[in-house]
């Protein structure tokens, strides 16, 4: 009889390699989730659906391209920063004085609204979006198991992404502006910086960035209705975890999520779907505001 | 007064005034309400969402059915009434009242999911309606929670499952790993294999349980590449089964591990899987290709009525109203002579376009069920993996 805990050498790196790539894409739609939230106060709900919307681009988009994974991704990326740009300016910029309640009441019309355009522009089934061919072999990982070559390129543009953001925030003007902009909104109005700009800026940053997660998870992930509501909930818990608003909190509270989640269903299989939930009573007991709070 | 009752009321007042009119007009005899009315039908389907299609797919198998009957079952016209449930179960309680206490209809046909199906039930229970399940195969409903009224001709959670273990001990695997979704379908279903795979003479090393409706599998596939069984037995459903059927078969594990479902794992889900889901086996109670006179003329006649094709759907919505019609035959469409009505049900044999059909002593449906292979973007009957299986229907005392 085998032992429940046990696990061999092997198979750990494996498990941490999953662990790690599901870590990573995370951040990727966390990220938005966490800007937006931090330096904008907006507790925006149809984050999931930015997700949702990207994995259809990928769908939809390709058979446009013939098929190039890159084109595709290219145009896809084009239109969810035009698409965030305008969201932010039609419904959005009239979130920022109002409360909570409000907030949570219009983005939960957006996810009403974006699914049922989905419904009408494609249809209700389940599709599958194919592997580029140039990315479709796999690694051999130990005796039994093959590790798919396009999950390692997803991990290396998550990591990509998480470097550009990171200098981006930490080594830019735009940057210092977002840090002060989440610090004190009312002092870097009156220092003369459009805020209003920066805001639009932000949110189809974010937006771009949920829908490039969804494009690149299409085609392991495939594309069925509701998918964003899954993910949404996973990257609240990333986000709280993190600390509302700090991009590094969120890079490392995705890969803490990943790790207990994957390590969480191998051991304890009944229990699986609490132990994110756990992880994050645990550290909200041990700091109140995550592990990096920007304030 | 409650509202509900006023609304009776009113509406009957309205019905009587409505007839009255009627009759006046034409001057005809007076008629004998209860026998010569109309039998009204309550369709709870979902009607929108994820769903949306399978309902319209019930709604239309029973509906062909009835027009082949002349448009009249047991000699009684039909009138119909619809609720969509949204799959909604929090709204089921209230949906499945609007048809029983609303409409005060004589006979339910629903519904998908098996959390609504769980209100439907109680509601029928408590309100004597009778009920026939043309779908959700939630195992309490002909177990625990069976009941004169209540008839399914679908199938239960436990059934492929069941017929499944079957194959795979007379294939010779000695060890199998499942995976589910942890839910009450998923489990029933697993149950129902390592039943009948462990009296085989195999034996299940470990279930594993993805929460649900979550779609992260890497860590489970690298745990049952560690294990390594001589096979492993899913249940997935829509979205789920694409992505579980793309993962398993990009962790190599397809060619090392065989790959066994519940039939739900490949249906109406061939085209998004793609290769992946070549040559995967499968267990249910229809198939793309049987040939049989029987299913050629539904198929033909379904194509005919809505120009598209029938799916295993249409065939329980389809089972529905033969079910009905044999029970209202018997009682020469007295649909009052609820004993009478209930035991020619019970003991019915339908021929269905899967093949021929009873029920258990508990009212589920006593099938045959086919193994199914995946060829070409079609699930193919290849043998039969099970005869006449029947739900144990644990718990029900009846």
């Amino acid at each position: 009889m085998r032992n429940e805990l046990a696990m061999d050498l092997a198979t750990f790196l494996v498990q941490c390699l999953n662990a790690l790539q599901y870590g990573l894409l995370l951040f990727l739609v966390a990220s938005g989730l966490t800007l937006i939230f931090g330096i904008m106060g907006v507790i925006n709900l149809a984050h999931g659906s930015f997700y949702m919307i990207g994995a259809y681009l990928a769908f939809v988009l390709a058979p446009v391209f013939g098929g190039n994974f890159i084109a595709t991704l290219l145009a896809g990326l084009v239109l969810a920063v035009i698409f965030g740009y305008v969201l932010e300016w039609l419904f959005v910029s009239y979130l920022y004085e109002r409360d909570h309640l409000q907030q949570v009441l219009m983005t939960y019309g957006l996810i009403l609204v974006f699914e049922e355009l989905r419904s009408i522009l494609v249809d209700n089934d389940v599709h599958g979006v194919p592997v580029p061919a140039w990315l479709n072999g796999s690694v051999q990982l130990g005796d039994l198991m093959q590790y798919p070559v396009y999950r390692l390129a997803i991990s290396a543009v998550c990591l990509a992404v998480a470097a550009a953001l990171y200098f981006v925030i930490a080594r830019t003007r735009l940057g210092m502006m977002i840090r002060a902009g989440a610090s004190n909104r009312e002092m870097i109005q009156s220092l003369g910086i459009d805020i209003k700009f920066l805001y639009r800026v932000v949110f189809a940053a974010g937006v771009t960035l949920a829908v490039l997660a969804g494009m690149i998870a299409a085609p392991v992930s495939s594309v069925y209705p509701g998918m964003g509501a899954q993910v949404l909930i996973v990257c609240f818990v990333v986000v709280v975890i993190g600390g509302i608003g700090s991009v590094r909190g969120a890079f490392l509270a995705s890969l803490l999520v990943g790790i207990v989640d994957t390590f969480g269903k191998v051991l304890f299989p009944q229990a699986a779907g609490v132990a994110i939930y756990l992880l994050m009573a645990a550290i909200l007991l041990w700091k109140p505001e995550g592990l990096f709070r920007q304030s | 007064m409650s509202t509900n009752e006023m609304w009776r009321q009113r509406r009957r007042v309205v019905q009587a005034l409505g007839a009255a009119g009627a009759l006046g007009a034409v001057g005809g005899p007076k008629l004998a309400w209860g026998q010569t009315g109309k039998i009204k039908v309550g369709f709870m389907l979902p009607y929108t969402g994820t769903y949306a299609a399978l309902g319209r797919a019930i709604e239309n198998g029973f509906k062909l059915y009835v027009s082949e009957q002349g448009g009249k079952l047991g000699g009684r016209e039909l009138e119909y009434f619809t609720v969509d449930d949204e799959s909604e179960p929090a709204k089921g309680a209230d949906n499945v009242n609007k048809l029983i206490k609303r409409d005060n209809v004589d006979v339910i046909v629903g519904t998908v999911h098996s959390g609504v199906q769980m209100a439907i039930v109680k509601a029928a229970r408590e309100s004597n309606t009778l009920l026939i399940i043309p779908n959700a195969g939630v195992d309490e409903a002909t177990g625990p929670l069976c009941a004169p009224n209540v008839f399914r001709v679908s199938f239960s959670n436990s059934q492929p499952g069941l017929a499944m273990g079957i194959v795979a001990a007379a294939r010779g695997y000695k060890t199998a790993v499942t995976i589910t979704w942890k839910y009450a379908a998923g489990e029933q279903s697993v149950h129902g294999f390592k039943e009948t795979f462990e009296k085989g003479g195999g034996k299940v090393l470990k279930e594993l349980f993805v929460p649900f409706p979550n779609v992260e599998f890497q860590a489970l596939l690298t745990e049952i590449a560690s294990i390594k069984p001589t096979c492993a037995y899913a249940f997935f459903a829509g979205g789920g089964a694409v992505k579980f059927v793309k993962d398993y078969a990009a962790a190599g594990l397809k060619e090392k591990v065989p790959l066994l479902g519940a039939g739900f794992l490949t249906d109406g889900t061939l085209d998004a899987q793609g290769a992946a889901a070549d040559g995967l086996l499968t267990t249910l109670h229809y198939a793309d290709n049987l040939t049989t006179p029987r299913n050629n003329s539904f198929r033909l006649g379904y194509a005919k009525a809505y120009s598209t094709k029938a799916d295993v759907y249409a065939v329980q919505g389809y089972d529905s109203a033969q079910l009905l019609g044999l029970g209202l035959r018997a009682v020469g469409g007295d649909i009052a002579q609820r004993q009478l009505l209930y035991r020619a049900m019970a003991s019915a044999e339908i021929d269905s376009p899967r093949g021929k059909i009873t029920l258990s002593p508990s009212h589920n449906v006593v099938q045959d069920f086919y193994l199914r292979k995946v060829e070409n973007g079609e699930n193919k009957s290849i043998g039969l993996a099970a005869k006449a299986l029947a739900d144990p229907g644990r718990g029900c005392t009846m």
